[in-house]
Formats: C-alpha cells, structure tokens, sequence
C-alpha cells in the first residue's frame, strides 16, 4: 500500500505558480528523494503535505485515505530547512513539548524523549537551555524532536547540514533504521551524493513541475550514454585514435590513465573487448560510466549536455 | 482545544517562571508606593509658607485679611514695587481705593508664582475681607461676633447618595474619580504592555523559525491563540498579585496605627450607623481621618468594579492583543518595522487615553458614552465611568452594548489577526505594509 499519494497537487501564489500539476506515489518504507534547485517549489510542496498549505488544485491520499490536516499531522514528523526551537527553554522540556503538540500524552511524551536522549547521548543536554547548544547539538535535538512520536512520514530538509560526519552518520543509521521499522522518509536536499547513498527512489523538480521521477538506478540507466572506462596495461598514442579504427565506438577522452569510450548505438560492449582483444592489448579493467545524480540534475535543470566534464581533456 | 491548551500552558510558564516577571511583579507595587510617598513628600515640602507684602490705599485690610501657614500678609510701610524682594517677600500685593458697586483691578506683582490654587486662595480671601468690612461697616455686629459666626458656620457637610430606586447609596465624587482615572489608566498600560508581549513572542517565534515546525503540528490560529491566552493568563496573575500584595501592604500599614486608636475608628464604624455624636466628639483626630477614609471606601461598589475592571482588561487585551499579535507575524527581523506597523494599533489607544481623561471629568457627556461603547476605547473609557455609579452614570443598556461590543469586537479582530498571522507568519524578506497585510486579511 501506498503510504501517500499527491494527485495533481497545484498551487499558486499571487502571480507565480509553486507547484503545478505535481504527482507521485510513496511506497510504505521507502527512502524518497524530493530533489530541485532552490525556488523549485519544494518547500511548497512539503508544506501541502504536512498540511500548513492548502492545495488550489488536486488531493493527497494518506494511508489510502483523503489527508486530514487535523488528524494526520499528528503521523507525520517535519524538520523544516529553517531549523527553529525555542532558545529560552530547557531543551528535555522542549522535546517533551513538541512530542504533545504532535499528540502524545505527557507521560509517554516524557518517555519517549528520555529514550531518545539516551540513543543520541544527550542526557545530560536535558536542563540546559537551546541557546547553550552547538549548531550541530542544536540539529540532533531537532532531529530527535521530529521522530519522537513515532511518525509514520518523516519529512527531513537538508538534515545533514552542519553536522560532522561523526553525527551524520549517527543520523543516518537513525534513517535506515526508521525506515527498516516502517516509517517512510522524504528528503529533500540539494547534495546528490547523499541521495545516492541513501535513496530508493526520487523526484525531480524544477519551477514547479515534476520533470523526473524513478528509482535512482532506473533513472541513472534512464540518463545512461553508453560510455565506458577502459583500462589498458599499456596506453598508446595510437589507442586514442581508435575512434577511426572501429565503427563499434569512439575514444572521447582519458581519465586517470584509462580510456573513456562512448558506444556507438547497435553495438555492444563486448565489441570494444573484442576490438582491444584483437589488437592483442592487455585489459586490465572495464567498467560502464553511469551519469551522477548532480550530472543529471544539471543537465536537466540547466539543460547541459551530459558529456561536458570530458570535453576539456586533452587527447 | 487541548493543543490551545498546551501552547498556552508553556507560554505562560516560560514567562512566570521568568525572573524578571517576579522582578516585576514585586517591584511595580513598590515603585508605585515610593512614587505616592516621594510625590506626597516633595508636595509637604514644596507648601512653603507665600509671604506677600500689601499696599493697601484703603487701610482696612489689616484688620480684615487673615494670614495663616499658606499665605501670610504684610502690611509694613516702605515696600513698594521695587524692593520687595530684597525684603523677602514673595510677591507685593496693591490694592486701590475701593468704591462700592464698582469693580476695581487689584495688582499681584510676584517673583514666586502662587499658582492656580493659590491665586484663587488669595481672591477668596480678599473677597471674604471685603464682605467682612462691609458687614461690619454697615450692620451692627461687632468683629467678635462676626468671627465666631465663621467659624461656627461651617456646619453643612455635603454627602452625595447614588439613587437606585428603593435603595440609596453613598457615593463621593472624588473616590469615582480616582478610581476611574486609576482603573483607565491601569487598562491603558496593561494592554500596551501585554500586546507588546504578545508582538514580541510572534516575532520570536518566527526569527526563530520555531512557528514552522510548531504550524506543522497545530494550526497556525491555535498557535496565536495560545500563545495570546498564555500571555493574558500572566497579566492576570500579574494582576491578581498586586492586588494580594497591595492588600497585604495595606493590612501592613494597619499594625502600624496604635491599637487604641483603632478601637475608636471601630466605635466610630458603629457609631456611624447610629450618627452618635457624642462618641464622634470622644474619639481622636486621627482615628476620625482614619474611619473617614474608611467610609469614604466603603461607598465604592468594590466588587462589581472589580468584576468591570476583569471584564475590559480581558476583553481589550484580547481586543489588541489579536492586533499586535498580526503585526508580529509580519514583521521580520527589523524592529523598526513593528514600529511602523504599530501606529495604527497604537493611536486607538492612545486617543482613548485622552478621551479617558476628558470622560472622567463629564462622564455622562456624549463623548464619554460613545467613546465607552466603540470597542477601539471601551475598555479604558469605559472603566473610568463605571465607578460613577451604575445604572445612575452608566446605564444598563450602555455597559451591555459596550460589554456586547466588545466581545464581538474581539472576535473580529481575532479573525481578522488569524488570516493575517497565517500568512505572515512563514513570510521572510518581504517588507510588509499594511495594504500587504489587508490582502492577506482578505483573500480568499
């Protein structure tokens, strides 16, 4: 079952439209990947789904059901971008404030906030106040105060900014185990390293519309352009022209000491093997090229041809 | 409701638990009382005695004008315009030849102004010599008689009685009007101080970017609420405390007065009911000011002013609040802006005040009665009229428009700050302006 489902969700605001027409569907435990350039609508988005917007247009089915921003907010936990909690007040007292706003009662509320504390190691954090804590202490708390209820969509914006990898890892692990007990994880975030890392599945946005949506590896083998990284024991000049030699492919660069070609269409790798096999060279390695995540967001956002990053090389 | 509840509850915590609400809460009473003690003070101190030197053409003032510790005359010759002040005289005073039916200019020259009260003091006084000369001029009666006739004749002691129907009750003008200036002038802090408040919590909330992940759990109008509610809830405790700690105070000040005098202030509280004179004459001086006062106490309708005064400072705080509330979220992290946002929330106010001031004086008058109906003054103008007397100044029909008003007043403006705040509030780098925030009011 789908834990959620956004139908043609628009949005506008005075003259601009945030989100136009967007859909997507959430599989129950997966990690979801709400990519864009910054002004994309993302944030608009998010905020339909947790309910501090209304949508113009289009509906949101949560757990099969129509969204009830009452009810269901309490099932979804939200770290928005903007990181904001009360400086003033004790930072045990804030955990087990904002797990009642999302609910619970107070004694499970206070339950719930010593458990945590004790995972993350911050007991001893409870009577100080926010305004005394780090940027990346400062993060864990809220990180901590979006899954205290035991949401079943956590929604996290950029979660990772500002902390050490120490923490981040921490953090992490905290997402695949949530994930792991069946909560389900949108994230949004402009670094493509950890969306590859982390991600089953993504969308793509940009000036409100959706422009891709997919699994990571069917996006990356969508966006593929058949190059390849071919290791020779022995590289020489005449290696580099072999564009002229074969028709099967077309050496368009170097990279590291090996040989980056691009596939022409109706062939197959094996003809580049062959190719090499014939001339009696030794390979040493091969291995296909598949686009990076940022090179395909770049590509489509800015509309750059996927190859630039070789052009440069001298060949 | 239960998520009101909560965001109320810590608001009204993290602010009670705070040290400057116990630094403020005990030392506003304090400060007052120093204030009335220093004022009272400085104002013994400041009743130097007036000496005034008289050029009298006439001859007669001298055995007429009466000097006492305010004002002392002069009569010594050889002090003209000139040295007067050399001689230490505060002012010279000439007084032409008198014709009788014909009005004549007296000349007061001074290098120290009486003032208003005491340039009346002084025609009153020579007005009273005047008569005095002349009733002894023309009639018979000699100067003695004429003297104990003063003295004895101020035997009239004017007491003023509200009439309700059957029951009649004391009243004194002086008291509805210090409890009407003190209650108007308390609603008009109250509000400014807990609508700021309850701004600055707004604009907290959203520099902090704590109103997103709090709007993601509650509404954005249960976040107002609460938060408008909390901060009422601490201005009424605040309230209350004063209150407790005046009353305390004054209990205090009650050890301090002899015993045996208090027992004569109680004899003369019984003695009242009966009009006993001759316990009045026993008792002493201060015990009689004491039970004066008492009585004087007595004739304000203690309760149902309290009721009042709780009615319109909860309902123009909410009134404002909402305002202030709305102006907080659209404001960013300049102050300068909620300055300029403010103006229009703060005129009301403001104009109240002085309407205020002017109803206290006529509080029956047109200005008085609308400006206590209107919602934008109600809660200050109307406050300083209730203790006038209810039905007999404030009619039925009056305090419960007003009162009907109000409500619905804070209703509108607790709507209309909804619509604003949930738009302002997730608004950063706009510069806002009120015709922004009227489309946010507005739109659909």
């Amino acid at each position: 079952m789908n834990i959620l489902e956004v139908n043609d969700l628009q949005k506008t605001f005075a003259t601009q439209t945030a989100v136009d027409k967007v859909s997507f569907q959430l599989g129950k435990g997966s990690i979801f990947g709400l990519l864009g350039p910054n002004g994309a609508g993302k944030t608009t988005l998010i905020r339909m789904i947790t309910g501090i917007f209304y949508p113009d247009s289009g509906n949101i089915q949560f757990e099969g059901r129509p969204f009830d921003p009452m009810s269901d907010v309490l099932r979804i936990g939200y770290m928005p971008e903007e990181r904001g909690l009360y400086k003033k007040m004790k930072i045990g007292e804030q955990a087990v404030y904002l797990a009642q706003l999302k609910g619970l009662s107070r004694s499970d509320a206070l339950q719930k906030a010593k458990q945590w504390f004790i995972k993350f190691e911050m007991q001893s954090w409870w009577n100080k106040k926010v305004e005394d804590l780090s940027k990346g202490m400062g993060q864990k708390l809220q990180f901590v105060t979006t899954v205290m209820h035991d949401p079943r969509l956590i929604i996290l914006d950029e979660p990772f900014s500002g902390l050490d990898p120490v923490n981040s890892n921490l953090i992490k692990d905290e997402i695949y185990n949530l994930a792991r007990n069946g909560a389900t994880i949108i994230f949004s975030t402009h670094r493509m390293e950890q969306v590859e890392e982390i991600c089953d599945h993504i969308i793509l946005m940009n000036k409100g519309k959706k422009i891709l949506d997919g699994t990571v590896h069917g996006v990356k083998q969508q966006f593929k352009e058949n190059l390849f990284r071919i290791g020779l024991e022995r590289l020489v000049a005449a290696d580099a022209n072999a564009a002229t030699a074969s028709p099967a492919f077309s050496v368009v660069g170097q990279m590291d000491g090996q040989l980056v070609v691009k596939i022409a269409d109706g062939h197959r790798p094996n003809d580049v093997l062959s190719y090499f096999i014939q001339k009696g060279e030794s390979i040493t390695s091969f291995m296909e090229i598949l686009p990076s995540l940022s090179d395909i967001f770049i590509r489509l956002v800015e509309g750059t041809p996927l190859a630039r990053q070789f052009q440069n090389i001298n060949l | 409701m239960s998520k009101i509840w909560l965001i109320t509850r810590r608001e009204y915590l993290t602010r009670v638990r705070n040290r400057t609400f116990l630094l403020s809460t005990f030392l506003f009473p304090l400060v007052i009382i120093l204030f009335i003690a220093g004022s009272v003070a400085i104002s013994m101190q400041t009743h130097s005695r007036n000496r005034i030197a008289v050029i009298d053409a006439n001859g007669y003032f001298k055995d007429y004008l009466k000097s006492d510790s305010a004002l002392s005359f002069d009569f010594s010759p050889g002090i003209d315009t000139l040295n007067y002040g050399q001689k230490g005289f505060s002012a010279v005073l000439i007084i032409p030849l008198l014709h009788e039916g014909q009005k004549t200019d007296c000349r007061l020259k001074y290098k120290k102004q009486l003032g208003l009260a005491g340039m009346d003091d002084l025609d009153h006084r020579i007005s009273n010599a005047i008569t005095d000369r002349l009733i002894f001029e023309k009639t018979a009666v000699s100067r003695a008689k004429l003297d104990s006739i003063r003295k004895n004749s101020d035997l009239a002691n004017i007491k003023s009685y509200e009439d309700n129907g059957k029951l009649s009750k004391a009243s004194n003008q002086g008291l509805s009007f210090g409890i009407g200036y003190v209650s108007g002038i308390l609603i008009y802090i109250l509000t400014f101080v807990y609508g700021a408040m309850v701004m600055r919590g707004v604009m907290e909330e959203k520099t902090n970017r704590i109103a997103e992940v709090v709007i993601s759990s509650v509404k954005p109008f249960q976040l107002m609420m609460g938060k408008i509610t909390g901060i009422g809830a601490v201005g009424l405790t605040q309230f209350l405390l004063w209150v407790v700690l005046l009353g305390g105070l004054a209990l205090v000040a009650q050890g301090f007065i002899p015993h045996d005098t208090m027992k004569e202030v109680q004899q003369l509280q019984q003695a009242g009911a009966m009009t006993n004179g001759a316990s009045v004459a026993r008792a002493g001086d201060a015990a009689q000011k004491i039970a004066q006062f008492q009585n004087t106490l007595d004739t304000a309708n203690w309760a149902f002013i309290l009721f009042c005064f709780l009615f319109y400072f909860i309902g123009g705080y909410l009134f404002y609040s909402a305002l202030f509330a709305a102006v907080g979220s659209a404001v960013n992290e300049d102050p300068q802006e909620a300055q300029s946002l403010m103006m229009p929330i703060t005129l009301p106010v403001i104009f109240s005040f002085f309407i205020m001031t002017a109803a206290i004086q006529d509080p029956t008058g047109p200005l008085a009665v609308w400006a206590s109906i209107i919602p934008f003054s109600s809660p200050i103008v109307m406050m300083a009229r209730i203790p006038f007397g209810v039905p007999s100044t404030v009619e039925y029909w009056q305090l419960g428009l007003s009162m009907l008003f109000l409500v619905l007043g804070f209703l509108g403006t607790t709507w209309l700050a909804g619509k604003i705040y949930r738009t302002g509030i997730l608004m950063y780098g706009k510069k806002p302006t009120w015709k922004t925030m009227w489309k946010w009011a507005f739109r659909k």
